[in-house]
């Protein structure tokens, strides 16, 4: 793992979701959350998990990004108000993370180098997929029908 | 020198308290579950970060559960978002604050 690629990956990933945390258009903020997204994808491919990473990269922009930009052109009429900005969630995001960080710099065991590692292959994620994991992916498989049935009876329009 | 371990962490909570802060100061809904998809991200990156740094099981159970996270944050995003498109059409809004009752 190479020090330099992780700190360029660290700051697109945090100044996109800063981005996306605080620009004023919806759809500006909808993109940069799309790039902080892609650099997620960066950190997952830097430390091995290339599987996850392409998944990531799949669901998130290709489905969770299209859907909120949808929704940004749907409810359009409202976009162009200002709906305004709390300043109490910055002094608790802030304290959240002045927190964790001082607790993860006390925490000595985090201090370790990655070991070497095999690389993880899409054979060894599908046949635990296939072989431990298979009621918890049917479950999931549930779940995601069930969610979007009723994201679709949401949406229905009424007839009077 | 490599990364360790402290600064994959250190990362995911600052994404995490991004996530946070956009959920708790905007009033649009939309930016709110853009902060809570962001929030679910970031857990992804530690599961992934120990993963990667601690013992190595077989099968791989952080990169497992990463994934089942994000399957399920797929189906809240369109619950979620649904839920926008169906409250907006009542209410003619997207700002939570004007959102008080929850009869139709």
């Amino acid at each position: 793992m190479n020090t330099g690629a992780f700190i360029a990956i660290a700051i697109v990933t945090l100044s996109a979701a800063m981005a996306a945390a605080t620009l004023r258009k919806l759809m500006h903020a909808a993109l940069s959350f799309a790039l902080a997204i892609v650099g997620l994808a960066a950190f997952f491919f830097l430390v091995g998990a290339e599987f996850v990473g392409l998944a990531l990269v799949f669901i998130y922009i290709g489905a969770v990004a299209v859907l909120i930009v949808f929704t940004i052109l749907l409810t359009r009429r409202d976009v162009e108000k200002d709906h305004g900005f709390k300043w109490g969630g910055v002094v608790i995001a802030a304290a959240v993370f002045a927190g964790l960080t001082w607790s993860i710099l006390k925490t000595q065991s985090t201090a370790i180098v990655a070991p070497q590692i095999r690389a993880l292959t899409v054979k060894q994620i599908g046949q635990a997929l296939m072989t431990t994991y298979v009621w918890p992916m049917q479950c999931v498989g549930l779940l995601l029908t069930a969610a979007l049935i009723g994201a679709l009876l949401l949406v229905i329009e009424e007839k009077p | 020198m490599t990364p360790t371990l402290q600064g994959f962490l250190i990362a995911s909570a600052a994404l995490f308290s991004i996530g946070l802060l956009a959920a708790l100061s905007r009033r649009h809904a939309i930016f709110i579950l853009i902060g809570i998809e962001m929030m679910l991200a970031a857990a992804n990156l530690n599961f992934i970060a120990f993963w990667r740094f601690g013992q190595q099981h077989q099968p791989p159970v952080g990169v497992m559960i990463a994934l089942f996270s994000i399957a399920i944050a797929a189906a809240e995003a369109a619950v979620g978002l649904a839920i926008v498109i169906a409250v907006y059409r009542h209410y003619r809004s997207t700002n939570v604050d004007e959102f008080n009752q929850l009869r139709g």
